[in-house]
């Protein structure tokens, strides 16, 4: 019962936010109603008794990703209003295709039934074990390949923005580490046989 | 009053039509379309997990989490190009990204 009342709440919460991001006319509030949905989804995600992903869900997407979308919001001076032009002329369009559309997912997944014996073949989980370790005795063994495919997109995602977004101005002076490194006495000093008497001019 | 699979198919459903929605609405705003594709790889998400849980099979959160690093690596390199962009351009405007004549 209070898990149908907790169900309820997180899927309204979520479905309402999700409805602001593509509605509101500030961005910035746009990333803060996703990072509502982000919460809520993590919730949906503990009622499945998913806890590593709900709190991953929590971590990596509302530490990481939505402050990056949130610094990027602010950081670009951009006139928002302007983009909003719009809005209104894809408004028709926009809800005729999404309304077919969920009309259409909502009846396949309401007529829609598990065949008995797919759940019979599924092995039964071990009670005593947690969601956490479940999950990492699978992931660090039937499925490692995988994951060191997941490391290496993150790679080079993370080398990727890097080079696209490091640039060095024109003409500003900075250090140079390897000629610094590659200095010696010969470089460094010049002796002069000065002669009595006169000065280097 | 159980809560089953379909409910929570449903609220993906419905949580993956207002990510396709703002991408129709926002066609302007590339910042919008990008956390658009977020909502939709959510509900992805959700779909996943909740097969998961009600077939009691683990491999699908085990996916659900590769799409997780699929998309965060998605917003990091969008988020990149995005800023790329605008610093060349001074516009996210996506009307006016044509200069490649797709």
């Amino acid at each position: 019962m209070i898990s149908a009342l907790f169900f309820y709440l997180f899927a309204a919460v979520l479905i309402g936010s999700a409805f602001m991001v593509i509605t509101v006319r500030n961005p910035v509030h746009a990333v803060l109603f996703l990072i509502l949905a982000f919460f809520n989804a993590a919730g949906l995600f503990v009622l499945l008794s998913a806890e590593f992903l709900a709190m991953i869900l929590v971590v990596v997407y509302v530490g990481a990703v939505m402050v990056l979308f949130l610094f990027v919001v602010m950081m670009l001076d951009v006139d928002f209003a302007e983009l909003k032009a719009g809005f209104l002329r894809y408004l028709p369009v926009g809800v005729a295709v999404g309304a077919i559309m969920a009309l259409e997912l909502i009846f396949v997944v309401t007529a829609w039934i598990t065949a008995p014996e797919t759940i019979a073949t599924v092995p039964a989980q071990a009670e005593d074990v947690t969601n956490t370790l479940a999950l990492g005795r699978i992931l660090y063994t039937d499925y490692v390949y995988l994951f060191e495919a997941a490391s290496l997109i993150l790679l080079v995602a993370m080398i990727g923005a890097i080079v696209l977004t490091l640039h060095h101005k024109e003409g500003v002076r900075r250090q140079k580490p390897a000629d610094q490194v590659a200095r010696d006495p010969k470089k460094a000093i010049e002796v002069v046989k000065v002669q009595s008497g006169r000065g280097l001019s | 009053m159980t809560i089953g699979l379909s409910h929570y198919l449903t609220v993906a459903a419905i949580l993956f039509t207002l990510g396709i929605v703002g991408i129709f609405l926002n066609r302007k705003n590339i910042i919008v379309i990008l956390m658009s594709v977020e909502l939709i790889l959510l509900a992805v998400n959700i779909n996943l997990v909740a097969f998961s849980s009600f077939l009691g099979n683990l491999i699908g959160q085990v996916f659900a989490l590769i799409v997780l690093t699929v998309a965060a690596a998605e917003a990091a390199i969008g988020l990149a190009i995005v800023v790329v962009y605008f610093r060349n351009r001074g516009t996210i405007d996506v009307a006016d990204i044509h200069s490649m004549k797709g």
